[in-house]
């Protein structure tokens, strides 16, 4: 019986070299006419251990990694289809501490199972979430929503079953629950894992949701920085069309976006579907009411959806016993930027901003130490060591003056410039702003170049003043988050990080 | 998404991947999919198909959706993915947001710019190879990151940098 070799095709796992070792493995095994069954999966999270390659044995899935095509012939030699030791070896994945203490709810099959293999996904008790909804029925599906306690993972921590009490309670010819995969924060890619890794899950997921409020269209809208996922996405609707999952009475299509970070805005993501330019819409109404075309809409982030097939099989009140004051389940964290183990660790809500850095991280990846932390995307504050022990659940990040977000965290060394990042903060919100409110079209540029006089030393007391002002307008006055939280980031840098904001004449004067 | 560049624009090919759009449109969304929502797919069709998508197809873009030209030019020019003339034979897309700056982009960028006359966002000087920012390519971890095509770059580095640009001038 040929050996199982089990390896990522993940496009991150794939950006370091995962589809030439698993060329390198299969031609290396043909060479000594071994025979080997390779079966690419989505990545385990442990990004720093990529590409990594997993041998089925008697005593469980042995994992070695980083491997290079180079290293293929010395684990031949050492014995590795056997789960023999080499240098590469970590011994069972699910044995290793920073995988033991995860939680995976949502990314229990990722890396573990064929993604676009159907019979995987049902004997991995796929499809009895949705199946326990329909014997439920809608009003229970809700209920169940509700007793989990699930929060919008996009951002916004809105309660799910809220939404979904509102499109089931609106009268429509037609409903539809358009998922927002739309992933443009910088630190997450989570959204992108689930898709590659168990696209399955989120059809059902759809489904779950469907069913509930009484949609009959579903939508998938996932930007065009994302081939591999949308690729995954689209076969794994082919085969669930196949296996009457979908139908013309329940249908389900991807939309490819085009480059535009403020679709990540539901109302914008609205629009693009529609065909026109991404420019937010006043709320009210909600999208639950009048959403895509005027009808009863859904839109969830990936993560929400995801979670909705676990919640219905195992029930809310286990899923909400996971997780920290009113931050019920599990949340994927993304360890990105400057770190040693960078990944995505699933884990409940209130481990903190240290524990995950340093205990679970590792520190820097260049062995600096760690100066500040953003969480949350670019439109997330930046947290200085002081705050490290804050919990990352959506109360204390709100209540330490930052937000939660999409659960992205990217580390920064010392060699940071906080002025730099926040004048890139207001470059990036000018760059990206849909152009409708003023705030944020206009006050982007002018923060750009109140940055530059500040660190220029111009007026300093005068422009830093006027930052503060527009700071509190943009705040108070855009109308999406784009131009409302770019203040999060600078204000935090300016809080957090004073010295760095210092005129450059006079820091060089100084020295 | 790679586009064949290089290849002229056939406005009656271009009306028939449009028309395949609508079609779908109309087949999934019914009433809903009349007017421009099959706009999107229809542009990404197009520059796939041609490498650009030419001014030249825009009042048969808006004479089958039913919508005017300028709504039509509006879209193209909102999203930074469609390109109206033909580019570069490969676009190297870099990312330069905070992940991937913590994780030495801008090292990247003047590597590039120094050795291989390259810079963020200019035509390509020997109209084979243009480097251009994104921000995000969802390889926070694993930066700094980079797309060639459909290809996901990681750990981007000057000995990679060299090894692409190779490629791409050979």
């Amino acid at each position: 019986m040929s050996v199982r070799v089990f390896m990522s095709a993940d496009a991150a796992a794939a950006s370091v070299g995962a589809d030439a070792v698993a060329r390198a493995v299969s031609n290396e095994a043909a060479r000594r006419g071994v025979a080997i069954d390779i079966v690419r999966t989505g990545s385990r999270g442990l990004l720093w251990l990529e590409p990594l390659v997993e041998v089925e044995t008697a005593q469980g899935r042995v994992a070695y990694g980083p491997v290079r095509p180079g290293d293929v012939a010395s684990l031949f030699d050492a014995g590795f289809l056997n789960g023999a030791p080499h240098a590469l070896a970590h011994g069972r994945v699910d044995d290793l501490p920073l995988f033991a203490r995860q939680r995976r709810l949502t990314f229990a099959r990722v890396g573990v199972c064929d993604p676009l293999s159907f019979n995987d996904y049902l004997e991995t008790g796929g499809l009895r979430g949705l199946d326990r909804a329909r014997a439920m029925g809608a009003d229970a599906v809700i209920e169940e929503i509700s007793a989990s306690g699930l929060r919008g993972r996009g951002g916004a921590g809105f309660p799910a079953a809220i939404k979904w009490r509102t499109a089931r309670d609106a009268q429509a010819s037609r409903k539809y629950v358009v998922l927002n995969a739309d992933e443009g924060d910088s630190g997450t890619f989570a959204d992108r894992m689930v898709m590659e890794g168990d696209p399955f899950l989120i059809i059902e997921g759809i489904a779950i949701c469907a069913f509930a409020i009484g949609a009959d269209r579903g939508v998938i809208y996932i930007r065009s920085e994302y081939p591999r996922a949308i690729g995954v996405m689209n076969e794994a609707l082919r085969i669930a069309r196949r296996e009457k999952l979908l139908s013309a009475a329940f249908d389900i299509e991807v939309r490819v976006g085009a480059g535009a970070y403020v679709c990540g805005e539901e109302t914008a993501l609205l629009e693009s579907i529609e065909g026109k330019r991404g420019q937010v819409r006043a709320k009210p109404p909600l999208p639950a009411v009048q959403g895509l075309f005027g009808k009863p809409t859904i839109i969830h982030n990936v993560l929400t959806i995801a979670a909705a097939p676990t919640i219905l099989r195992d029930g809310g009140a286990a899923y909400a016993s996971h997780g920290m004051g009113r931050s019920r389940g599990s949340m994927p964290f993304q360890l990105a930027g400057n770190v040693k183990r960078g990944g995505l660790y699933e884990l409940p809500f209130g481990v903190t901003i240290r524990e995950l850095v340093f205990d679970i991280g590792g520190g820097t990846a260049s062995g600096r130490p760690v100066r500040a932390v953003q969480v949350g995307g670019p439109l997330g504050a930046y947290f200085p060591e002081s705050l490290f022990d804050t919990p990352l659940d959506y109360e204390s990040m709100a209540q330490a003056g930052g937000l939660l977000g999409h659960g992205g965290v990217v580390v920064f060394d010392d060699t940071v410039d906080m002025a730099a990042q926040a004048r890139f903060a207001f470059e990036f919100c000018a760059v990206e702003s849909c152009g409708k409110c003023t705030p944020c079209r206009i006050g982007s540029t002018r923060g750009v170049e109140l940055i530059d006089k500040i660190t220029a030393g111009v007026e300093r007391e005068k422009n830093l003043a006027l930052a503060d002002d527009l700071l509190t307008l943009m705040t108070d006055a855009s109308l999406c988050a784009l131009g409302g939280l770019t203040p999060m980031p600078v204000g935090s840098a300016l809080k957090h990080f004073p010295e760095d904001f210092t005129g450059r004449a006079m820091r060089s004067a100084a020295e | 998404m790679a586009g064949r560049a290089g290849e002229s624009f056939d406005v009656q090919e271009a009306e028939r991947i449009a028309l395949a759009e609508v079609a779908h449109a109309r087949a999934f969304y019914g009433e809903d999919g009349a007017g421009a929502t099959p706009l999107l797919p229809i542009l990404h069709a197009l520059q796939e198909a041609f490498g650009y998508i030419d001014p030249a197809a825009q009042p048969m873009i808006a004479r089958l959706l039913n919508i005017s030209q300028a709504e039509v030019r509006g879209v193209i020019s909102f999203y930074h993915d469609f390109r109206t003339e033909p580019g570069a034979c490969a676009t190297l897309k870099l990312c330069m947001a905070e992940a991937c700056q913590a994780r030495g982009s801008s090292r990247i960028v003047d590597y590039m710019k120094a050795r291989h006359d390259l810079r963020l966002g200019e035509d390509a000087p020997d109209g084979k190879l243009a480097v251009e920012a994104v921000y995000c390519l969802g390889n926070c971890a694993l930066g700094p990151a980079a797309l060639l095509g459909d290809a996901l770059i990681g750990a981007l580095d000057e000995a990679r940098v060299d090894e692409l640009v190779t490629e791409a001038r050979r």
